[in-house]
């Protein structure tokens, strides 16, 4: 079944004052079809997170937001240096951020298990030098 | 009183329909239509930015009239903090006071003591942990709307505790009527207020069914009579009128609030848009290490309230000097709240989801589908010419069915130009007809 409304995101690389637009402009849409507040919280928690490791991590991607009848897909991807062991990135607390950016307050490591705390479904592609593609699903009701 | 009493109203005389306020408003409440504008009435929070913006003074905060007060056999003046930063530094606290007096009042009480009482209430709420953090203030009204129709998700954050107002007018006439052995219903209970908001909260309390305030005048309206009142009072006049202490004048300003909660892990955020943006970064978890969020309406908060009369930097000014003065005096011992549970709100806040295509999920997906196209389809120049705040807000105003695609004027030029095509064609088949 196809979606019913369907938004791309471009995410632009170490703009920390723009991760957020597209998560930010996801909860308006959100709240306009009258989706539950808590449901509308998970997605904008998780797709911060995902648009954040791609400013951070990525060098830059873009997020495409499909909303069907019953859930919310969503895909942020990049082509930024991938990721070499999955598992160990998925850890609560892992984290290649550099000293500066984790003085800014970010990368604290807690991104990717978030991400997959507030969806329904969560998938990580990801191969090094080729890039990294977050797949989020979250049901409606 | 219904649902949706507004302080904040147009003058319809006055507006020329000139599109400066729908920009401005933060829920999208406004739009000129027939050449006037007009308010949303559930989009409105009263926050009073159209006020500040209209170049006609076309919108306007309904407030009482000072006549009001010969309602009542005692009157009782609570002025809001923010009136000790509209005079200049040789203009005491004390002086003040008692210049509300000579102005007809029979009491004064300040606000500003009962800003304490909750400040401490709040230490306490924060200290027992129990509580979704951060805290945010509930000392605005024009904030709490806000979260009540665009941030549900915050509804929890908010402290339920009684504005320092309420706090004010429930002591005053306990007080008074046990004191003085007076019928509460002979006591009238005057705000004086920096703001529309106030009004709205007093005449429709979201927090409980009825306000413990019986008036609220404006500050802008009682500026001039009370200044001459204080001029005719000694510079070192000392009644023994004030009550408050440095954190409950502090309050009048942006930070007053957290540096009253003594600890470090606070933030102060002041002006609409800048809390919206805040806000967006609690619900998204980003907000990191704050367990308390002052969030005020208006810059430089309370002191920048539509109803003021002084600039609130210079305000801001002020209150320094009336802090400064207040901290020669320690009332903290008087001013706690060990038992807080009185101060709670006794109504539970609703979510109000004004922004919502449909009330079926369905149905509003199938509109935003349309409103996507629709959009797609103007300029996106965001003129405003149409009426609406922007191209997006037509496009929603048009699914919704209060607009048509033809109030944008590129638009109208477009189907007015197909339609002058339209003309010329069929002129040409006439001509060629007839010359057969
Ligand atoms: N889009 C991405 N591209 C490359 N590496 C990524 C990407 N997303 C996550 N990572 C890697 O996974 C680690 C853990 O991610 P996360 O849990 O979000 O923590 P954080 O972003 O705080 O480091 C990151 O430090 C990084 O090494
Ligand atoms: S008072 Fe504020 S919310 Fe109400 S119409 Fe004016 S700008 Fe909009
Ligand atoms: S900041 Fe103060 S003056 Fe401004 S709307 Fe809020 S309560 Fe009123
Ligand atoms: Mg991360």
């Amino acid at each position: 079944m196809s979606s019913i409304i369907k938004k791309e995101y471009d995410i632009p690389a170490n703009d920390f004052s723009l991760a957020g637009e597209a998560s930010s402009n996801v909860r308006k849409l959100l709240t306009q079809l009258g989706v539950y507040p808590t449901v509308i919280k998970r997605t904008s928690i998780a797709m911060y997170e995902a648009e954040l490791n791609v400013v951070i991590h990525g060098n830059g991607g873009k997020a495409r937001v499909e909303i069907f009848e019953d859930k919310i897909e969503i895909l942020v991807y990049d082509e930024g240096p991938g990721i070499e062991d999955i598992e160990l990135a998925m850890k609560e607390g892992y984290s290649t951020a550099p000293d500066f950016i984790r003085e800014m307050g970010f990368g604290a490591g807690m991104g990717l298990s978030n991400i997959k705390k507030n969806s329904d479904r969560f998938v990580l592609e990801s191969e090094p030098n080729k890039g990294t593609r977050v797949y989020i699903t979250i049901y409606l009701y | 009183m219904t649902n949706y009493f507004h302080s904040v109203t147009l003058e319809e005389d006055k507006c020329r329909g000139c599109t400066n306020c729908i920009k401005h408003c933060p829920t999208e409440a406004i739009r000129v239509r027939n050449g006037k504008a007009t308010i949303i009435k559930e989009r409105c929070i009263d926050c009073g930015e159209c006020i500040r913006v209209c170049p006609y003074h076309a919108k306007k905060a309904v407030t009482d009239p000072i006549s009001e007060l010969s309602k009542y056999p005692v009157k009782v003046a609570l002025p809001a903090p923010s009136l000790y930063g509209q005079f200049g530094q040789d203009i005491s606290r004390e002086r003040i006071l008692k210049g509300l007096l000579e102005l007809g009042f029979d009491w004064v009480f300040e606000v500003a003591k009962a800003a304490e009482i909750v400040s401490d209430a709040t230490r306490r709420i924060i200290g027992a942990g129990n509580v979704k953090k951060p805290v945010i203030s509930s000392a605005c009204p024009a904030v709490v709307r806000l979260v009540q129709v665009r941030f549900p998700n915050l509804i929890n954050n908010l402290l339920k505790i009684e504005s320092p107002m309420e706090v004010a007018a429930r002591i005053a006439k306990q007080t008074i009527t046990e004191r003085e052995n007076i019928p509460a219903e002979e006591i009238g209970i005057f705000f004086i207020s920096p703001c529309a908001a106030k009004v709205t909260s007093v005449k429709a309390p979201y927090e409980k069914k009825e306000s413990f305030v019986n008036g609220v005048l404006s500050m802008k309206d009682i500026h001039i009579k009370l200044l001459e009142k204080i001029k005719s009072i000694p510079w070192d006049f000392d009644g023994d009128l004030v009550s408050s202490g440095a954190y409950g004048v502090g309050w009048a300003g942006s930070g007053g609030e957290c540096s009253a909660l003594e600890t470090p892990r606070t933030l102060a955020v002041h002006g609409i848009h800048n809390v919206i943006n805040i806000f967006e970064e609690i619900v998204e978890d980003r907000l990191k290490n704050v367990d308390f969020v002052e969030a005020l309406s208006c810059t430089e908060g309370c002191l920048g309230g539509p109803l003021t009369v002084v600039n609130p930097f210079v305000a801001s000014t002020n209150l320094k000097w009336q802090v400064n003065r207040a901290k020669e005096r320690d009332f903290s011992g008087e001013n706690t709240a060990a038992d807080y549970q009185d101060l709670l709100w006794t109504k539970d806040m609703e979510y109000k989801p004004i922004l919502k295509l449909d009330d079926n999920m369905m149905k509003a997906m199938i509109k935003m589908q349309k409103l996507e196209e629709i959009n797609d389809g103007l300029p996106g120049l965001d003129c405003g010419a149409c009426g609406s705040p922007s191209c997006r807000a037509l496009a929603e105003d048009i699914v919704r069915g209060l607009a048509f695609e033809t109030d944008c004027i590129f638009k109208l030029r477009e189907k007015v130009s197909d339609l002058a095509d339209h003309m010329k064609a069929f002129e040409h088949i006439y001509r060629q007809k007839t010359e057969d």
